[in-house]
């Protein structure tokens, strides 16, 4: 790393505005703020508003935001050129189809042994004990045996 | 930064890197790509598992305590606060690279400190966070908490949680080491002398990755 030869990157020129960095520190603080509040408005209502899809997607978008704002800003990727984003931008699209495909593969593995698995359906309807965990919240008394 | 290029410029005509940028930061980028897509595909694991079980965990109901707060009921406090300072730390990271840009060792000394106390400060409220859910009785194989709708849950959610919370713990703790050899070399003086620093830039994206994963992780555990 010592005796990289470095291109002319410009350095010299002396010139790094910092108002956008605090702009979008503001940005995300504010974005996680909200996301805060919306988790709050969800339990201060027994979880009726928002709906949790609706909740769920919200964080979904937020994060992205979030993400954007990083790369965009933090990471400076806004201010290169044009092919230098493209080979980041283009293979970060692959995770769309992960994202989908895993998770579309998840819900029907789910699916598929609620219907044919009796067991594993009824599980479900199992209650845990109670008093052992109620809220999993008290300490330590019986740590092991979670049981699968 | 990119030095504004004339309008016209044949990038790929040879004698200049055609993405404008130095050698070690394009494979910080393309570092930090491989990084994104094992990250991606612990936390892609971690949602079809939860899509292909029948309860989960309530994150408001096990992630609600915060340090000498008790039994109070603070959902997602302690973790915005974490947040907070990981984003806060990724500002002044920024910080250090525009003061790197106006040669100004002093700033850069400044900012570099203040990056990694909050590097540190991050790792120890993770630290106390892991201590209290072990305290709980959530580990690796065991699980303490029930799923949201009272059914026995799985060992899959702290087993997810504590793989990639860690992993992601660990990718904090590199970045402090990091940021402390970088901190050193600046006080030292070897980018002074080198006449540019181009390698707080590239610390300065693994850092920024870090906060970017974290994102994810805070949406996924602690949100969703």
């Amino acid at each position: 790393m010592e005796n990289t030869k470095t291109i002319d990157t410009g350095h010299h020129e002396a010139h790094f505005d910092t108002k956008p960095i605090w702009r979008t520190f503001w940005i995300l603080l504010g974005i996680t703020l909200f996301e805060l509040l919306l988790a709050t408005i969800h339990i201060k209502t027994d979880g009726r508003f928002p709906p949790k899809l609706v909740l769920n997607g919200m964080y979904l978008i937020l994060t992205c935001a979030k993400a954007f704002y990083i790369i965009a800003e933090f990471m400076h990727l806004r201010h290169e050129i044009k092919n230098l984003i493209m080979t980041v931008a283009v293979p970060a699209t692959l995770f769309i189809w992960f994202i989908i495909s895993f998770l579309w593969d998840g819900n029907s593995y789910r699916d598929l042994r609620n219907r044919y698995d009796r067991h594993h359906y009824e599980m479900r309807l199992e209650k845990a004990p109670p008093g052992e965990h109620p809220e999993g919240n008290e300490p330590a008394a019986k740590k092991p045996g979670a049981a699968e | 930064m990119a030095q504004l290029a004339p309008a016209g410029t044949k990038w790929w005509s040879g004698g200049k890197s055609p993405f404008n940028v130095e050698y070690g930061k394009l494979m910080m980028w393309y570092f930090l790509m491989s990084d994104a897509f094992t990250f991606g595909a612990f936390l892609i694991s971690y949602g079809s598992i939860r899509f292909a079980t029948n309860g989960w965990p309530d994150p408001n109901e096990v992630f609600k305590a915060f340090p000498l707060m008790g039994e109070m009921n603070l959902p997602l406090v302690f973790v915005s606060l974490m947040t907070f300072i990981l984003i806060a730390s990724s500002v002044t990271m920024v910080l250090a690279v525009a003061a790197g840009h106006n040669n100004d060792q002093k700033s850069v000394t400044k900012y570099m400190i203040l990056t990694i106390i909050g590097g540190l400060m991050f790792l120890g409220c993770q630290a106390w966070e892991w201590t209290h859910l072990h305290g709980e009785g959530a580990w690796w194989g065991r699980n303490p908490f029930h799923n949201a709708d009272g059914s026995v849950a799985t060992t899959n959610f702290t087993n997810f949680f504590f793989t990639i919370t860690g992993f992601h713990g660990f990718h904090v703790f590199s970045g402090v080491i990091i940021n402390i050899i970088m901190l050193i070399k600046n006080i030292r003086g070897d980018f002074a002398k080198r006449g540019h620093y181009l390698m707080i830039e590239k610390a300065g994206l693994y850092w920024h990755f870090v906060d970017l994963v974290w994102v994810f992780v805070f949406t996924c555990f602690y949100l969703l």
